[in-house]
């Protein structure tokens, strides 16, 4: 069969090194052309080292108290012994910071791992059978929903006890409505997709359109969703401690507790709000910034 | 256009029978797909029901190149869609019969319909881009098919799905095999659709549009691989399309639809050379021909497929029509044979014959 080999080679203008880039590469190719997914990028990558690497990094442990600085009504601020000053226990406010981290990384990562596995499961469960199964976990997640996320957080925080796994469990299940809800609706709108059609049209069968065709394509909005809700989780996470909800031993240097235990003293050291509020709020940008950068990138619509 | 024409004609005149037409129900051969009467009925809550096809009865005989042409929304693809029941269940009324070889594929099990889809009929759609799963390599989408209807393991489902490239005139088949469809162009992601529609020698190929999303030298290429691979393999093929450039480079018979139902099916021939509705009259009008003076203006149908009357109260191209009589909105016109038996025709007052047999032709 001779007849179009001529016309494909010049039908088929794509370079040779271009066929083995997978479409991780592609999306990768293209979040580095974008300036807030680079910044997003380095803030994430500072946080996640920071958390790993906190022992090398801080200058002194997180609970070492030095007293003979503190009086009462009194905080030495800034200085070069202590580059953020003393808290009201006379620790580190920068070992503390950095110490933190690895609090806020593990609780985002644990409790968005618990929303997004178990919602994607269920997404995938009513994507695949619809009918009523669909119209079941819809309603359930219509439930959840219906109760303001932070509040849901709260309720099962309480309900299950002051500890830092209760804070990851409350948030993750806050996160499973909405995992389970993005995924269906994205495999709703994939299945009447051509190549879904197509793939009938030629036999292939159901529950692989299922699994090996709508569902992969059904997970970018997924994957953005888990950037996001890390963010989320970061800013929960520390609403919860602030609330005091979060582990109830004081030795932790967790930010929402730190933020939360600075505020009787906010008129003699406002900067020890400052600090971790700023980790906070620098820590969940980078999130959203990588997230808006990662929906971009895995937009099939940008996709040639 | 001529030369590719006549070109056409030599197997199809080696053939033993004349090509029949649609509804003559003719002895001898048995048509490897023959559809009765398929109405397909779109309905939903608070809306009047919308027939989009409406009676359409036609033979494909083993081997045979048949075309289904008509505006957007004159029903053919859902024709097609209906006929191997890719339509959804919800909201869709199927009636009539679809018979593959003598089995009614609309009340075929679900399980037999889908081991048949795709081994003994396959279905090539318009848009190449959407048809193909952004996520997996071509090579696995091929091989899926292999190993569905088949029965290859992966290493030999690999090396068919090479060749199978290869043999739809993709270069360097073996390397491609790795590559993501949006890694290739249009036309070689038709290819690539064509190779899986022929991976297991269909004896049925439906192509809907299959050039439609493609320019024209690309078109061109994929109909000439389409006319070689449907006469080697002597698949038969069900060609939907709007272009009736395509229909005379590739057709035996040719049915037109019109608002759901066919209104003209005759051998391309005496289409071409006859047209006797006043749609198809319009069709062939409005596109420009090299038989035709230099410079003669393109004749448009006037108005848009959404100003048609309901068939049960006459004509549907009635108020689009220029050769409109009163007897056209006097109840819905019949399909029957003008001239030739295997002309047929639903019109009160068509386009007056002119080729050689418009002597007696002309009603």
């Amino acid at each position: 069969m001779s007849l179009s080999q001529s016309e494909a080679v010049e039908s088929g203008v794509s370079a040779p090194e271009e066929a083995r880039g997978g479409l991780a590469r592609d999306a990768l190719r293209r979040l580095r052309r974008s300036p807030s997914a680079i910044v997003g990028a380095v803030l994430v990558t500072l946080f996640v080292l920071v958390a790993i690497f906190a022992p090398l990094l801080a200058p002194y442990s997180p609970t070492e108290q030095d007293l003979s600085q503190i009086r009462p009504g009194v905080f030495p601020g800034p200085s070069a012994e202590h580059l953020l000053g003393l808290d009201q226990l006379g620790r580190d406010e920068l070992s503390r910071l950095i110490y933190g981290a690895r609090y806020s990384l593990v609780i985002g990562i644990v409790s968005v791992t618990i929303g997004a596995s178990i919602g994607i499961l269920f997404g995938l469960i009513a994507g695949a059978f619809g009918g009523w199964v669909d119209g079941l976990i819809m309603r359930l997640t219509d439930i959840m929903l219906a109760v303001p996320g932070l509040l849901l957080a709260i309720g099962i925080a309480a309900l299950l006890g002051r500890s830092l796994t209760s804070v990851m469990i409350a948030i993750g299940v806050v996160n499973i409505p909405i995992f389970a809800r993005l995924l269906r609706g994205s495999m709703l709108a994939q299945r009447e997709s051509d190549y879904a059609l197509a793939a009938t049209a030629l036999g292939v069968k159901r529950w692989r359109i299922v699994l090996l065709h709508v569902f992969p394509n059904s997970l970018a909005p997924v994957i953005v969703q888990a950037t996001l809700a890390l963010a989320t989780a970061i800013i929960d996470a520390a609403g919860l401690a602030f609330l005091g909800l979060g582990s109830p031993d004081p030795s932790i240097p967790e930010w929402g507790r730190m933020l939360a235990e600075t505020n009787a003293f906010l008129a003699n050291a406002p900067l020890l709000a400052l600090w971790p509020g700023l980790a906070i709020v620098l820590s969940v940008l980078g999130f959203y910034l990588l997230g808006e950068a990662l929906r971009e990138a895995l937009d099939p619509k940008l996709r040639r | 256009m001529r030369r590719t024409t006549e070109q056409r004609s030599a197997p199809a005149g080696a053939r033993p029978d004349a090509v029949p037409g649609a509804t003559t129900g003719r002895g001898g051969s048995v048509p490897l797909l023959k559809v009765r009467d398929l109405t397909v009925t779109f309905g939903s809550r608070g809306r009047s029901d919308v027939r989009a096809v409406d009676g359409v009865s036609l033979d494909v005989f083993a081997g045979q190149t048949v075309g289904i042409v008509g505006e957007s929304g004159s029903g053919k693809s859902v024709t097609s869609l209906a006929a191997l029941g890719l339509l959804g269940k919800r909201g869709v009324t199927v009636t009539g019969s679809v018979e593959f070889e003598g089995d009614d594929l609309l009340t075929m099990p679900d399980d037999e319909l889908r081991a048949l889809r795709g081994r003994d009929v396959a279905m090539v759609f318009q848009d190449p881009m959407s048809a193909l799963n952004p996520v997996l390599t071509v090579g696995r989408q091929i091989t899926e098919i292999l190993t569905r209807h088949r029965d290859m393991d992966r290493r030999e489902a690999k090396q068919e799905a090479a060749r199978l490239l290869d043999s739809v005139g993709i270069a360097d088949a073996t390397r491609r095999l790795t590559s993501f469809p949006h890694q290739l162009s249009g036309g070689m992601r038709q290819r690539v659709m064509i190779a899986m529609a022929l991976a297991c020698s269909p004896r049925l190929l439906i192509a809907d549009e299959p050039t439609t999303a493609l320019d024209v030298t690309i078109s061109a290429q994929i109909l000439e691989l389409l006319r070689t691979l449907v006469s080697d393999t002597q698949t038969a093929l069900v060609m939907i399309t709007h272009d009736l450039g395509v229909v005379a480079g590739l057709c035996d018979q040719v049915h037109v639809m019109y608002s759901g139902r066919i209104v003209e099916s005759a051998p391309r021939k005496v289409l071409f050379a006859d047209p006797a509705h006043p749609y198809t009259h319009g069709l062939l009008a409005s596109v420009p021909r090299l038989d035709q003076p230099r410079g003669t203006p393109l004749q448009p149908i006037p108005g848009s497929p959404s100003d048609t009357l309901p068939w049960s109260r006459g004509c549907a191209f009635a108020p689009r029509c220029s050769r409109q009589v009163d007897e056209c909105l006097g109840g819905p016109p019949v399909l029957e044979p003008v001239a030739a038996q295997s002309h047929l025709l639903r019109c009160v007052n068509p386009v007056p014959l002119q080729g050689p047999p418009a002597a007696e032709g002309t009603p």
